[in-house]
């Protein structure tokens, strides 16, 4: 029997969290190496996975099938494809920066990594389920850690955190709730009682089978989207978002707009358009354009905050746009540009917070006017902004350059007007993440920031790791394109297949 | 043929109430009653273990003509009501002892509940469904108003009375109908009489539904359940949300399966329509509650109500459903009432305000009351999830599409007011309220019930298989 590569990355964070249970509560240090431990665990497995992903096989790998509960037909499967190998990874490289970032947490440090490691666990399971059943029971497992961190450790800037974090979960569940109508009908639909299953590879069987009527699937659709878009922070369901980016701690911020918006994302891929493509492309101008509307948005309100959080999380709703316009152009090139997109993004963002988190954890302070020429005293901290912000803006030679020019030449055939705007947004991108860098790095050198030590130690530890994906795939981004890629392959009938189904710009008597 | 083996449930219940009795009488009177629960609990947990070896592949027992049915079905909830009791005579030994007066007779009087409950869901004619239902809500009548220093308490069992009793009254009106219109009051005879159809009959069901949804507490049947459950003692609220809810969907199911099944495009719209009306009402109102217990009440107003939908589907999909969900229902209702117990008596009250810090007071009951009540909204991974799943699919099947938005929808915007529970546990605590940080100690069989109870959810929610098969072995039994 093959060695259980995919179970061990999943229960390596949920057996550290049991046992971190039995640790007594004032023992930091045990608390933060267990959690350290077992993210680092969970990166080198990962990171193994990756390198032995075979893409000339493409499919899904590492695989296992374990019969789970009979009478819903659903197994324990996990298994990864060309896009959540790399979704895997990102998990692995961002679950180790929020440990280490975390790593002075002087409040019930217990309660603490516990959740985390939880939260961490749940992302994974996501990531890894072959299996809609168990995909929805990983995909939840966020709201109670989610919550409860940011009740305890979450901070009250502009709004109270208690506030931000009920909005933050009933949000989401709002969402959620519709998710789960359209998955319900899904799984009644797809096969007869008694045949029923939960299973990915068979619902997709059901589908090419013509279970899915056409009108099933527009009326469905957006039922999912409702769901998955209010996690993906789509317009204008992304409100949520930027308040509780802000409210947060700083491990939490980087989970969510690393890791958990990815989730909506790609489970907007995995349900969404896979098992309903008609439906998808029914609906697909309408969220394209509300997708760019998004872009535009909130590059423009970027523009006007002053708080760092607020900054990166409206530039986050920003690019979720862009990844919003890739997946739903439904072609193979602006989807697999989705995919890189998202693991670019999830770097960038999760540096952006752990370096905003480290400075606010010894000034608090995180608005611009206040902080200022904090180059003239912390190199390692500046580098780290500095390489966050180029990715940001979209530099050629770090990791967010080719998947976005990826997703423009995926759109611009298709939706021309849309991708122009996209494209455009890029100077505003530019403009607000320059300025940033600018006031907060490079002003005038101020007397009171020459105590505050820079990055030493396990406060570098996001840094180097993140840095290190970064630019690493910046500079061979054929590592993860081809991955990507092999992925993508095999969606290319679907879109061939609906290349031709109407829309609703077709039915409501405009052009196709 | 009197076959006994099929009542040696309720013998064996019967006799362990009267052992408590006796012992009750035998003790010396300083004496602080323990010895009563402890027998209780081995007198049930013996119950249940032999309640096991009565599943059973052959067809049911019977016993007095039929009129009363020990399938797998009833046995399923038997043994839902004795894991109840025995969860809740354990986590209330200390509110117990510092709260009641009477403990003796307190034992006493769960037993009888319990047998009352255990006749019902045996019930397989209205008398014998009447002798239960009675029986049950009589117990539940004195119990809930057996603290003797809190005014509340018997203004709820006034309250409780009053409305039972005219619910009972209404109940026994329709059962006389159905009487008139069939000439019979065995489900199985009057499954098959044609008169049913006339105005006396369908008056007849109307009112007997009428009758369940009060017991069950449905909109709009639903006004004496935040005052009964606010006043009642905690452990006697914990019954009421889980056992006595339990019991009265057990035997509700039965007479729409068994005894009007020809009836069913009548009452699956109605039922469907008072549950969607439970599942909205009972989720809205309960955001305002203060009071964690009153709060419970409404959420047990909208967990009627989905279970409701499930009924509402009428085949073995649906059965398994509700049984499925009545299950994890207990579970969770153990743990949240099992940490509410340990407050009232700590902090005297159940109030947000109360429960305020308890994440540092003794961060096991925190986690505990949030699981619990997390399952109750149905948030993964807890039991409440595959609970909802199995419910709604149930109900899409039948074609209620309807039904299942109103319950997601409303199933997650309960996990509002849930999480004004969390919130109250987990905040940081203001200057003033440093009091509350107060390390609390719970004794060790509520530490026991309260983990079992949220192990179980979490179990359950994770791998739902067990549960599952259990339901489906129950439910396709039923009635044969």
């Amino acid at each position: 029997m093959e060695f259980p590569l995919l179970s061990t990355i999943l229960l390596a964070p949920l057996v550290a969290a049991f046992a971190l249970c039995f640790v007594p509560k004032d023992d930091r240090e045990t608390i933060r190496r267990g959690a350290a431990f077992a993210t680092i665990f969970m990166l080198c497995m990962t990171v193994y996975a990756f390198f032995n992903f075979d893409t000339l096989e493409g499919g899904v790998q590492f695989v296992e099938k374990i019969p789970w509960v009979e009478d819903l037909g659903v197994c324990y499967s996990v298994g990864v494809d060309g896009i959540s190998m790399p979704l895997l990874l990102l998990v692995g490289v961002i679950g180790i920066s929020a440990v280490y970032t975390s790593w002075n947490t002087e409040k019930r440090p217990k309660e603490f990594f516990i959740l985390l490691l939880l939260l961490i666990a749940g992302v994974t399971g996501t990531f890894i389920a072959q299996d809609l059943f168990l995909f929805l029971l990983s995909y939840e497992l966020f709201v109670i850690p989610v919550f409860i961190m940011v009740l305890v450790w979450g901070s009250t800037k502009r709004l109270p955190k208690e506030f931000v974090g009920m909005k933050f979960i009933v949000f989401l569940l709002m969402g959620s709730a519709f998710m789960l109508v359209g998955v319900v009908m899904l799984y009644v639909n797809a096969y007869p009682a008694g045949e029923r299953t939960f299973d990915f590879a068979a619902l997709r069987m059901a589908g090419e089978m013509g279970h899915f009527s056409d009108s099933f699937q527009i009326s469905t659709f957006p039922l999912l989207l409702l769901g998955f878009g209010s996690l993906l922070s789509m317009f204008p369901f992304h409100s949520w978002s930027p308040d509780g980016h802000a409210a947060a701690p700083t491990a939490v911020s980087m989970i969510h707009a690393g890791i958990l918006k990815k989730l909506g994302a790609y489970g907007l891929i995995r349900v969404g358009v896979l098992l309903l493509p008609v439906g998808a492309k029914y609906w697909s101008p309408l969220i394209v354009t509300t997708a760019v509307m998004g872009v535009l948005y909130a590059a423009y309100i970027v523009m006007a905050q002053k708080d760092l959080k607020y900054i990166i999380g409206y530039s986050s709703v920003s690019h979720m746009g862009y990844i919003l316009l890739g997946i739903m152009t439904l072609n193979a090139t602006s989807v697999s540009g989705a995919v890189a997109n998202m693991v670019a993004h999830g770097m960038m963002t999760a540096l952006f917070f752990s370096q905003i988190g480290y400075i606010y954890e010894r000034t608090h302070l995180r608005s611009i006017p206040e902080l200022r020429g904090l180059a003239h005293y912390m190199p390692h901290l500046t580098i780290g902004f500095m390489l966050a912000g180029m990715t940001s803006l979209g530099l050629p030679g770090l990791i967010e350059f080719l998947p976005e020019f990826t997703i423009f030449v995926g759109t611009f055939g298709v939706y021309p007007v849309q991708a122009l705007i996209a494209i455009f947004v890029i100077v505003f991108t530019a403009l607000y993440v320059l300025r940033l860098l600018a006031t907060l790095l490079f002003g005038p050198a101020d007397e009171k920031y020459a105590e505050i030590p820079d990055e030493q130690g396990a406060s570098m530890v996001p840094l180097l790791v993140l840095g290190a994906f970064i630019v690493g795939f910046g500079l061979f981004p054929s590592l993860l394109m081809n991955v990507i890629n092999c992925g993508i392959e095999p969606l290319a009938p679907v879109f061939e297949q609906i290349a031709n189904a109407p829309t609703m710009m077709g039915t409501m008597g405009g052009v196709r | 043929m009197m076959d006994f083996w099929a009542i040696s449930i309720e013998i064996a219940i019967t006799v362990l109430l009267l052992l408590t009795l006796l012992v009750d009488l035998m003790l010396p009177k300083e004496s602080d009653r323990r010895p009563v629960a402890f027998i209780t609990v081995i007198g049930l947990v013996s119950v249940f273990v032999f309640s096991l070896g009565q599943y059973h592949l052959s067809p049911s027992e019977t016993f007095y003509l039929g009129l009363f049915i020990a399938d797998n079905y009833s046995l399923f909830f038997k043994q839902l009501f004795i894991l109840g009791m025995i969860f809740v005579v354990l986590f209330s030994l200390e509110y117990t002892h510092k709260f009641i007066r009477y403990r003796g007779e307190f034992y006493s009087l769960l037993l009888s509940a319990l047998l009352g409950m255990c006749v019902m869901a045996s019930a397989n004619d209205f008398i014998t469904l009447f002798v239960g239902l009675e029986l049950m809500t009589i117990s539940f009548y004195i119990l809930v108003g057996f603290r003797m220093d809190k005014a509340e308490s018997s203004e709820a069992a006034v309250k409780y009375l009053l409305v039972g009793s005219g619910s009972t009254a209404v109940m026994l009106y329709g059962v006389s109908l159905i009487y008139g219109a069939t000439g019979s009051l065995d489900f199985v005879t009057i499954c098959r009489n044609i008169h049913l159809f006339y105005a006396a009959g369908l008056a007849g069901v109307v009112l007997i539904m009428a009758g369940f949804f009060f017991k069950l507490s449905a909109i709009p049947f639903h006004m004496w359940a935040p005052d009964v459950y606010e006043g009642a003692p905690t452990p006697i609220t914990a019954l009421l949300a889980m056992s006595s809810k339990a019991a009265g969907l057990a035997v509700f199911m039965r007479v729409l399966y068994v005894a009007f099944p020809i009836l069913g495009t009548y009452w699956m719209t109605l039922l469907a329509v008072i549950s969607a009306l439970s599942m909205i009402g009972g989720n809205i109102m309960a955001m305002k509650q203060k009071d964690v217990k009153r709060m419970m009440a409404y959420s047990s107003i909208a967990q009627a109500g989905y279970m409701m939908a499930a009924m509402a589907s009428a085949d073995y999909a649906g059965i398994k459903a509700v049984m499925f969900y009545a299950t994890l229902y207990l579970f969770a209702n153990v743990g949240a009432f099992a940490v509410l117990s340990v407050v009232e008596e700590e902090r005297g009250g159940t109030t947000h305000g109360h429960l305020t810090g308890l994440s540092e007071a003794s961060p096991m009951l925190a986690a505990v009351m949030t699981i619990s009540l997390v399952s109750m909204a149905g948030v993964p991974p807890t039991a409440g999830f595959a609970g909802k799943i199995y419910i709604f699919t149930a109900a899409v099947d039948y074609g209620y599409v309807w039904l299942a938005f109103v319950g997601f929808i409303m199933s997650m915007m309960s996990i509002y007011y849930y999480l004004l529970v969390v919130r109250a546990m987990y905040r940081d605590l203001e200057q003033k309220e440093t009091e509350c940080a107060r390390s609390i100690a719970p004794p060790f069989s509520v530490r026991i019930t309260a983990l079992l109870s949220a192990a179980a959810t979490l179990v359950v929610g994770v791998w739902p298989d067990f549960l599952a098969k259990a339901t489906n072995f129950a439910s396709q039994t039923f009635m044969r």
